[in-house]
């Protein structure tokens, strides 16, 4: 009993771990199935077959190939755009500088199948053509407000003085950016760029409204679940998944060592 | 590098910092009123004065991280006025210290030598590691560092430029007292070490004394006054000056006599002598004036010893409201005629022990410790200040 209430916050937490990560152990083990059917539901028998042959379904890789593009350059986008934003924000006082905070949460607040309908009806009414570039601009747009929000927090930690310390140095604007502001405000960029990466590869609603005849992965997965699921599918997810976790693994081995060194 | 240009690297010497109608508006607010002042080259300067006086604004526009209103700012014969900071040869020691959080502390020391171009900074490092007492410190983070630690980061990561000014805005005001005091001695040491002019930003009137050659005292944005230490002590111009460099007795007088050396005026039924030429304001008679003088500079005799005291001697008669033993001398406050609350330190050296609360007494001094102020000022100006600063 004492045990039990020593360890309960342990218990719960390894509970808690569980229900998030079976999902992702049900893709996994599925990706080693053979099914009889089309469909990829039932435990048939082990099988490496899916693992050897990862591009075996038709256009499957073409549509990957094409949203881990589309997820680039969409980080990348709103990357460059949602820092400069996110330094106006905190370091500028300018007029509307309250309108456009708010209105920054505005795609995260929105339902998305209404952002979907009205961009459609937006490109639709300018003559713009469906299609790759509807979409990454779609994406740009709502991983902004996640980018905009992750760096603004870290660059409002930041003490104005480290730059006119820089400056103060002998760095000019250039220097003072890459070598100061740059690498303090490095971790909210990069948590925002994860974010904006992790949304736009899996969007689905936006991009289906959008794309035209384009097809990305969530859509290929979405369109083959209506005629059977092939194994490939776990595949794909299982690698991603074991990437996202050697990435974050990797990070932690590197901070770790970052402060021993520092300690030493 | 286009700066490696403009800047000089070395202390090339003829560079006192003048400071020419320099003065700073923000929208409607004046931080700083159009002043004058000359720092001369190689002295330890400090700008004293509570917060929001203008000092650190003051600072700033030598170090261009803010654009004078009016006025020009000149290093020995070179016009800075409209230099940004990175091409001036003037380096800063920050409040917080601004180290940056991301290098280690010989990156944070190397940083200004680097930008500057200069590949072999290893040496240089090392030898401002030394200097600091650091040297064995060079791999860790600013984070693991002590307070102390970090404040002598700050000062080598600045002196290592060779400026030819060092700024210091507070550097001390994060650490504890006794810290402070190490620190102060410290820095001493190094500026007469490097022999680069310092200007000190400070509102600890007691760090400006012991540590500088020459103090300004800055109130509401001007210049009250500027002189060597002892001298602003001795000597005060307004009553600014008077209570927020230590404590002043002043005591609201009438007039008697102008005619010899001394000015003879009237407080509270008895009669005081001025010197003349320690008087600030033209005085004459019929009209008023505020009588100073320090709280050490005068002696308690009980009222029955009164006969004892020598001739000549300003005497002012009271009685003891409160009496504090803080080892070294008992801190007396006296009320009289002349004035409420008159504050007296004496040396504990023989205590007479009928010096009690209660007791009346006469306080007497030398009138040539005595001072005169123009009384059309603020009696208590620079009082509360010294304790909203802490």
């Amino acid at each position: 009993m004492r045990w039990l209430r020593k360890n309960l916050v342990v218990i719960a937490g390894l509970l808690t771990l569980a229900y998030m990560i079976l999902p992702n152990i049900v893709v996994m083990v599925f990706s080693f199935n053979k099914p009889n059917g089309r469909f990829n539901y039932s435990w048939q028998r082990f099988s490496l077959d899916a693992w050897k042959d990862p591009c075996g379904v038709a256009d499957m890789c073409e549509s990957l190939s094409l949203s881990l593009q589309l997820a680039a350059w969409s980080t990348v986008g709103a990357l460059v755009l949602g820092t400069m934003i996110a330094f106006a924000l905190v370091r500028y006082r300018f007029r509307a500088r309250g309108a456009i905070n708010s209105l920054i949460f505005l795609p995260m607040a929105m339902p998305e199948v209404v952002m979907a309908a009205s961009l459609l009806t937006l490109f639709l009414n300018m003559g713009i053509e469906l299609g790759f570039w509807t979409v990454l601009i779609a994406h740009i747009m709502f991983c902004l407000s996640f980018v905009v929000t992750a760096v603004k927090a870290r660059v409002m930690s930041m003490d104005p003085r480290l730059e006119e310390a820089a400056r103060d140095l002998y760095a000019g604007p250039v220097q003072t950016f890459l070598r100061v502001t740059l690498p303090i405000a490095a971790p909210g960029i990069a948590a925002g760029a994860l974010l904006a990466f992790a949304l736009s590869f899996d969007d689905f609603i936006i991009t289906n409204f959008n794309a035209g005849s384009t097809v990305t992965f969530p859509m290929f997965v979405w369109g083959s679940a209506q005629r059977g699921t092939p194994v490939q599918i776990n595949v794909i997810g299982t690698a991603m998944f074991v990437l996202a976790v050697l990435m974050v693994v990797a990070g932690q081995i590197i901070t770790n060592r970052r402060k021993k060194t520092a300690t030493a | 590098m286009t700066d490696k240009t403009a800047h000089t690297g070395k202390n090339t010497g003829g560079g006192d910092v003048r400071l020419t109608g320099i003065s700073k508006a923000y929208g409607s607010f004046n931080a700083v009123h159009p002043l004058d002042l000359t720092v001369p080259q190689g002295s330890f300067f400090a700008l004293l004065g509570a917060s929001g006086c203008g000092k650190t604004t003051t600072l700033r526009m030598i170090a261009g991280l803010e654009d004078p209103t009016t006025g020009t700012i000149h290093l020995g014969d070179t016009d800075v006025t409209d230099l940004p900071p990175y091409k001036r040869p003037v380096n800063t020691v920050f409040q917080s210290y601004a180290l940056f959080p991301h290098m280690d502390i010989s990156e944070n020391i190397a940083f200004g030598l680097r930008r500057r171009g200069i590949k072999s900074v290893k040496k240089q490092v090392d030898d401002m590691l030394e200097l600091v007492q650091l040297g064995d410190k060079a791999r860790h983070k600013p984070h693991q560092l002590s307070g102390g630690q970090q404040q002598r980061v700050a000062v080598a990561r600045a002196l290592i430029n060779h400026p030819q000014v060092l700024l210091l805005d507070e550097p001390l005001g994060a650490l504890d007292l006794k810290l402070r005091r190490q620190m102060q001695l410290e820095l001493k040491r190094i500026q007469t070490e490097v022999g680069i002019t310092f200007v000190h930003v400070t509102h600890d009137q007691e760090e400006a004394m012991t540590m500088a050659d020459q103090v300004a005292v800055m109130n509401g944005g001007r210049v009250e006054q500027l002189g060597a230490p002892a001298d602003l002590y001795e000597n005060p111009q307004t009553t600014f000056v008077a209570n927020f460099l230590g404590t002043s007795n002043l005591i609201e007088a009438e007039v008697l006599e102008t005619g010899g050396s001394d000015v003879l005026v009237t407080a509270g039924g008895g009669k005081l002598r001025v010197p003349g030429d320690r008087c600030t304001s033209a005085v004459r008679q019929g009209g008023k004036v505020l009588v100073g003088v320090r709280p050490e500079k005068i002696s308690l005799a009980h009222a029955d010893d009164a006969g004892s005291i020598a001739d000549g001697r300003n005497r002012v008669t009271g009685r003891i409201a409160d009496s504090s033993f803080i080892g070294v001398s008992t801190q007396y406050v006296v009320n009289s005629p002349a004035g409420a609350e008159l504050q007296v330190y004496e040396q504990n050296i023989e205590r007479d022990t009928r010096l009690v609360p209660g007791a009346e007494v006469v306080l007497h001094w030398n009138p040539a410790h005595t001072f005169g102020l123009d009384a059309a000022q603020d009696i208590d100006a620079g009082v509360e200040t010294v304790e909203d600063a802490g």
